[in-house]
C-alpha cells in the first residue's frame, strides 16, 4: 500500500511538474516577445486575447499545422532524433529542483516532498543532463545536412565546452561552503533570512553563473550557434513545424532550469526574504525568484549585442574560467582557515 | 568595461517602462497630411447637383486617361455630365483634375483606404464622387 501511495505521489508531482513547466515555457515565449517590444517602443505581441495573451497557443497550433520537412540530404535518423535529445534533456533537469520544502496532506499523516526526486547527487545530475542538450542542437545541426547547420554545431560544441569549464568550477565554491550536492541540503543551510544566502558567499561564483549559463543556453551576447545575421539561425534551420517548436521550447525550458538552478544555489530556492515572511508558501517564493532571474535573462537579452566568435573564445577562457578558478582558491583558502 | 553594461541595462529598462509609440493602425488613424491627394469627391451647388459642367478639362489632362465624360444639356441650356466616370483603380492620385476645374467642382479627397475584391466598384461615378463628400467635411 505504501509503495502505491509513493507511486501515484510521484506520478502526480512529474504531472503537475511538467503542465507548470510547459505553461511557464509557453508564457516565456510571450513574455520574451512582449519584453522585446516594450524595450523597442513597440507593442508587443496585442491581437491574440487581451494583451496577447493567448498568443503561445496561437503559436502552438501554427506549429502543428505547419509541413513538417526533413531534407532529402539529412541523416534522417538524427535529424529526428536531435530535436527530442534537447527537450528530454531540457524537460529532465527538472526532476531533482526542490520547488519548496514539504507538506501534510490534510486529514491524513502523508507527507509530501515538493521536489520530483531528491538524490545525493543532485547538482552532478543537473550538469551531466545539462551537457547531454548540447548533444540535441550539435547533432541537430550536423545531421541537416546544412553547411549553415553545420557552422552552428562546430560553434555551439566549441562554445558550450569552453563555457561549461568555467560554470562548474564557479558552482564548486558553492559546493565547499555547503559540503553536499544534495538541493535540498543546498537549500536548508542558506535558510532564516536573505544574509544567509549563497549569494552574500558567493557573489563572483553567482555572476560567472549568471554569465556562463546564459552561454550554455545560447542566450543573446553569446548566441554563436543561431546567429540569424551570418548563419541564418544556425543549426535549426532545416528545421520546422514541431521539430523547431520543440528546440524553441527545449531551449526556454533549458533557460527556466537554469534560473532554478541559480535560485535554488545562490537565491535560498524556496526560504523566504525574512523569516518572518515564512506564511507565504515556498513555492511562491521560488517562483517570484526564478521570474526575477528570467527576467534578468530577457531584460539583458535585449540590451547586448551579440560578441564574436574570438571574443566569445577569449571571454571564456582568458577571464571566466581564471576568474571561476581563483573565486575556487580563495573560498577554499578561507574555509580552511576557518576550520 | 562594466559600467557602460550597467548603463545599457538602465537605459533598456527605461524604455521597457515608457509608453509605446506605436500607432494602432486599424483602430488608431493618424489623420492624412494637409496636402493629401486620397480618393476625389465632387462638389455640390446650391440645388444639390453636381458642380460639373462636362467641360472636359479633367478628361484632357488626366494623365492615366481614368476620367470618361458625355456632355448633355438639361432643358435651361445647362451643360452637365450625362455619365461621369472616373476609374479609380487607375487613378495615380496626382491631382491634376483638381488643378484643371474651371468651376471648383472636383477636389482630392482625404480617403487612402480602399479595398474591393473585383475591380468594377472602383468605377466612381457622378452619385459616388458626391457621395464621398461626406468623407471630406
Amino acid at each position: 500500500m505504501q509503495l502505491l501511495y509513493l507511486l501515484i505521489e510521484i506520478i502526480v508531482k512529474c504531472v503537475v511538474v511538467f503542465a507548470c513547466l510547459m505553461m511557464a515555457v509557453a508564457y516565456e515565449t510571450w513574455l520574451m516577445r512582449k519584453m522585446a517590444g516594450r524595450i523597442q517602443l513597440r507593442y508587443g505581441p496585442n491581437r491574440c486575447g487581451p494583451y496577447g495573451l493567448l498568443q503561445p497557443f496561437a503559436d502552438a497550433i501554427k506549429a502543428f499545422f505547419k509541413e513538417d520537412l526533413i531534407p532529402g540530404r539529412s541523416d534522417k535518423v538524427t535529424f529526428v532524433l536531435a530535436p527530442m535529445i534537447a527537450i528530454i534533456a531540457s524537460i529532465s533537469l527538472f526532476a531533482v529542483i526542490p520547488f519548496g520544502d514539504q507538506f501534510t496532506i490534510p486529514g491524513t499523516d502523508y507527507v509530501v516532498k515538493l521536489r520530483i526526486a531528491d538524490i545525493d547527487v543532485g547538482l552532478l545530475y543537473i550538469f551531466g543532463i545539462a551537457s547531454l542538450g548540447e548533444f540535441g542542437i550539435i547533432l541537430g545541426g550536423w545531421s541537416s545536412g546544412n553547411k549553415y547547420g553545420l557552422m552552428g554545431s562546430l560553434r555551439a560544441a566549441a562554445q558550450m565546452i569552453s563555457y561549461e569549464t568555467a560554470l562548474g568550477i564557479s558552482i564548486v565554491g558553492v559546493l565547499i561552503l555547503s559540503q553536499s550536492l544534495r538541493l535540498t541540503e543546498i537549500v536548508n543551510l542558506q535558510g532564516g533570512g536573505f544574509w544567509n544566502w549563497n549569494i552574500w558567499y558567493q557573489p563572483v561564483a553567482f555572476v560567472l553563473y549568471l554569465i556562463c549559463g546564459l552561454a550554455e543556453m545560447n542566450k543573446i551576447p553569446f548566441d554563436m550557434p543561431e546567429a540569424e545575421a551570418e548563419l541564418a539561425c544556425g543549426f535549426n534551420i532545416e528545421y520546422s513545424s514541431m521539430k523547431f517548436a520543440l528546440f524553441f521550447m527545449a531551449e526556454f525550458a533549458h533557460m527556466t532550469a537554469i534560473g532554478a538552478v541559480a535560485v535554488t544555489l545562490f537565491w535560498g530556492g524556496w526560504q523566504p526574504l525574512i523569516p518572518q515572511l515564512s506564511f507565504i508558501p515556498g513555492v511562491v517564493w521560488f517562483c517570484i525568484k526564478l521570474f526575477i532571474v528570467v527576467f534578468f535573462f530577457m531584460w539583458q537579452q535585449w540590451t547586448y549585442p551579440r560578441l564574436r566568435y574570438d571574443q566569445i573564445m577569449k571571454f571564456g577562457w582568458k577571464i571566466l574560467i581564471p576568474l571561476a578558478l581563483i573565486n575556487l582558491l580563495v573560498t577554499g583558502l578561507i574555509v580552511s582557515l576557518k576550520g | 568595461m562594466i559600467i557602460p553594461l550597467l548603463k545599457g541595462l538602465k537605459v533598456t529598462l527605461k524604455y521597457f517602462f515608457s509608453k509605446p509609440i506605436t500607432v494602432q493602425y486599424p483602430e488608431e488613424k493618424r489623420p492624412p497630411a494637409d496636402r493629401w491627394r486620397g480618393i476625389q469627391y465632387f462638389e455640390k451647388d446650391e440645388r444639390g447637383k453636381t458642380k460639373c459642367v462636362a467641360c472636359g478639362l479633367c478628361m484632357a489632362v488626366c494623365p492615366s486617361q481614368c476620367i470618361y465624360i458625355e456632355t448633355a444639356e438639361d432643358e435651361e441650356g445647362r451643360r452637365y455630365p450625362l455619365t461621369y466616370e472616373l476609374d479609380a483603380s487607375r487613378c495615380i492620385f496626382c491631382g491634376y483634375c483638381e488643378e484643371a476645374c474651371p468651376v471648383n467642382a472636383i477636389f482630392m479627397g482625404k480617403t487612402y483606404e480602399w479595398v474591393e475584391a473585383q475591380r468594377k466598384p472602383f468605377l466612381m461615378t457622378t452619385e459616388k464622387l458626391l457621395e464621398e463628400k461626406k468623407y471630406n467635411p
